[in-house]
């Protein structure tokens, strides 16, 4: 079968030994590629109860089908998957870029690392050759400097790269993975699980041919897909990129603002992606293979952070910007910066300072603990200190590295009211008490607080359901975006493109059968889509998570939204997420505890884990 | 003979290039039937995130690659002002890659003799990697063409900012 290379890679750090393992047509297909892929490799590799951070924690490197291939996105994309030490469950974070490509061209489907390295390493994957190399001299790098730095040592600019910074070499649990400089696997912590195998990198060089089963079919949807791309589909991506949604979501009054202490924020105007544009963005790149090419590369031309360049995107600017109060943008680029430098989830970096803010002006801190820094909501200046604290786990920092929960923890009294996470996962920038859909995707989401497991927050800002009402018949809806979203994950198309699929699985069935040749429905696709998210259930219901963490951030349920408008006292009651709770297993077909039935294992060709819900 | 002012080449305009690297798919699927782009004849180069430009193969007057040949397997064409290889007399041994200032040509992978841009003389349609670049980076331009562009460019820019400061 054409699109997958055929071949799985593990790589043992603790002996430095290699094996490969044929990957099965049967496998191939039924769990695709990416998230999917990884999601089982990792499930068969592993033991329940394993320490995120142990050695005997796989962590999984994952392609898609036509991954290498020059179909937009779906070419160019990697997924990491493992054990996440932030939630306790299944972590996943897909990437885009070139590294992805470049791995398939290696001949791999995926890697699966397991054990410790002696000292620091990284792994050099030339072809068919794979070695162990030390990292010492590039440990404490950024990411971007150690991609130079192995380059220069490999000899080789066309070498591709993927690493931790220090905030992973510390074992952050909100660090992450990137690659070619400005492109993360950014949530769920998967950065401290690499750094906890003391690997640096990975670096790639592949040079095999990638061919597809039926070139004019593939190459007449590659054409449709530029075109598609430069219409009206990807529009606000092409021009002001995803900061636009900074205006929407405000003017909906469903941004949380100062750590959800409001739902708007009243100096967007300074912020948003209109300024941004006008003022800062120098370059907007692309990924390889993408037509769409909405990277937006914002520079600070002067004043105190002047040189500081960074990729912008709704999330790091909320979560650096109006989360934080702040409506200065040089230091929100410089603080997002700063992010990629450290190798820090800019998302949850964001959410872990806001809420140090927060627990600062409800007096929960001393004195002593804030070493001269002043984190008051709307202070620029301290976000840049902190992110700075938090990467080298420092001070203060020592105290966020970790993540809100941990966070709250340490600090105790009721610092967990205001610690906004899901499952351990910092929430992302949609108000959950307004957006009522997003708020029971964001529950049941398997790998914590984010709105892309599903993208349901579409459908309420969008105006498809009412958005203030939680009702049954979003338990469906949910779980049916859920299904593309995991396949769009395990294909790795990019999310940002995943507009261009106007017939979705359609399209997907149509590009699997061009690249593969294997002939394969919509419909096989969408229960593989619920196979995978299944799977990834499976995976939290062997690892000890139950109905219980299904829930929400306290201040999602406990604190009406204050602001004056129409979303005035909005909030989520546990009656209203309990009916949900159960709307959304019975679309599913689990039982009220959440748990996968037999019945639903056997019908999706699970059954191999059936123990899993016998336990 | 084609005179210099008039050969053709393909240039990329490093504003409007994204570095999205479709022109090497485009050209390694063309010519090679795979995508791989250790096999296109037009590479893309991203310097830092702001800084991404493709390179090929520029048809220089007096090709320095040409010269450097010790097996006369280079010639230029007096039609076109292509590079064209005799295969047969090519032994791989890379004087013309250290010679061009451009990267353009390169050491084939699996045929060992060197390779380099030829503007798909065989396609209707020109070069595949003019036609497939979604942000129309690439074009088809003589150096009079480049020269006019330049020039338009420059004092458009100045008049622009004339305007802007009155």
């Amino acid at each position: 079968m054409l699109g997958y290379a055929g071949t799985v890679l593990y790589v043992d750090l603790t002996t430095g030994k290699t094996r490969t393992e044929k990957l099965t047509e049967e496998t191939a297909k039924k769990y695709v590629g990416g998230i999917g892929l990884g999601m089982k490799l990792w499930l068969s590799n592993s033991k329940a109860g394993v320490n995120p951070l142990s050695p005997e924690n796989p962590l999984v490197l994952a392609l898609g089908p036509v991954s290498g291939t020059m179909f937009p996105t779906g070419g160019n994309g990697h997924a990491f998957i493992s054990k996440s030490p932030a939630t306790g469950g299944v972590g996943e974070a897909v990437s885009h870029g070139t590294f992805g490509a470049e791995l398939k061209r290696a001949g791999y489907d995926a890697i699966v690392l397991t054990g410790k390295a002696e000292k620091p390493v990284y792994l050099w994957i030339d072809d068919e050759s794979i070695q162990l190399l030390d990292a010492s001299n590039i440990c404490g790098k950024s990411p971007p400097e150690t991609e130079d730095a192995i380059k220069d040592e490999l000899g080789d600019y066309y070498v591709r790269v993927a690493s931790i910074g220090l905030a992973g070499e510390k074992q952050s649990k909100i660090a992450n993975i990137i690659n070619e400089k400005t492109r993360a696997a950014g949530r769920t912590g998967l950065g401290a699980v690499m750094g906890s195998k003391n690997l640096k990198a990975i670096a790639v060089r592949g040079t095999r041919d990638i061919t597809v089963a039926k070139p004019d079919v593939f190459m007449d949807m590659v054409r449709e897909f530029h075109e598609r791309m430069k219409g009206p589909a990807v529009q606000k991506y092409r021009t002001l990129g995803t900061v636009d949604n900074i205006s929407v979501t405000n003017e909906l009054m469903c941004m949380p603002t100062r750590n959800y202490s409001a739902s708007h924020f009243e100096k967007t105007e300074n912020i948003n992606a209109e300024v941004l544009n006008e003022r800062y963005v120098a370059k907007i790149i692309a990924c390889n293979s993408c037509a769409m090419r909405c990277e937006h590369e914002a520079l600070v031309r002067e004043g105190p952070y002047k040189g500081s360049l960074a990729r912008m995107e709704y999330d790091n600017l909320w979560a650096l910007g109006p989360n934080v109060g702040v409506d200065k943008l040089d230091a929100i680029i410089r603080a997002a910066e700063l992010c990629n430098y450290y190798g820090l989830d800019a998302t949850s970096t964001g959410v872990a300072i806001s809420f140090l803010m927060d627990c600062h002006e409800k007096g929960l801190l001393s004195h002593d603990q804030l070493e001269n820094i002043d984190p008051h909501f709307g202070n620029g200046e301290a976000v840049v200190q902190l992110v700075e604290k938090i990467g080298k786990r420092e001070g203060i920092g020592e105290l966020l590295a970790d993540g809100v929960k941990v966070a709250a923890e340490k600090i105790g009294k009721n610092a967990a009211e205001l610690a906004q996470h899901i499952k351990g996962l910092e929430v992302t920038g949609y108000d959950l008490r307004c957006l009522k859909t997003a708020a029971l995707a964001a529950a049941v989401s398997f790998r914590g607080a984010d709105h892309n497991r599903s993208g349901a927050f579409a459908l309420d800002l969008r105006g498809k359901v009412d958005r203030l009402k939680a009702e049954r018949g979003r338990g469906k809806l949910v779980k049916e975006n859920e299904d593309i979203f995991a396949l769009i994950d395990s294909f790795i198309i990019c999310k940002n493109a995943r507009n261009t699929l106007y017939n979705e699985l359609g399209d997907l069935a149509k590009l699997y059968s061009a690249v593969t040749g294997a002939e394969v429905t919509p419909q096989d696709l969408s229960v593989a889509g619920e196979r995978i998210n299944t799977l990834a259930k499976l995976i939290n219901t062997r690892e000890g998570l139950t109905r219980n963490d299904d829930t929400l951030p306290w201040k999602v349920m406990n604190q009406p939204i204050s602001d004056d408008g129409p979303v005035k006292g909005s909030v989520v009651t546990q009656d209203e997420l309990d009916l949900m709770l159960d709307d959304y297993y019975q679309a599913r077909g689990w039982a009220v505890e959440g748990i996968p039935s037999k019945e639903k294992l056997k019908e999706l060709g699970l059954q191999e884990f059936q123990n899993i819900v016998e336990a | 003979m084609v005179k210099i002012h008039q050969r053709k080449f393909i240039s990329a305009d490093p504003e409007k290039c994204v570095g999205c690297q479709i022109c090497e798919y485009a050209c390694s699927y063309s010519k090679e039937k795979a995508y791989n782009p250790i096999k296109s004849r037009i590479r893309l180069v991203r310097v830092n995130q702001l800084a991404n430009m493709a390179v090929t193969c520029r048809l220089c007057e007096e090709p320095a690659c040409v010269a450097a040949c010790p097996r006369n397997a280079l010639s230029q064409s007096e039609d076109t002002g292509n590079i064209v290889l005799d295969k047969d007399k090519c032994n791989g041994c890379g004087w013309c890659i250290e010679a061009c200032d451009y990267g353009a040509m390169m050491l084939h992978p699996e045929t060992k003799v060197v390779y380099v841009c030829d503007l798909c003389k065989d396609k209707p349609d020109g070069p595949q990697c003019v036609k497939w670049c979604p942000e129309e980076a690439l074009t088809v331009v003589t150096s009079d063409t480049l020269a006019q562009k330049a020039r338009i460019s420059v004092i458009k820019k100045l008049f622009q900012e004339k305007e802007e400061k009155q």
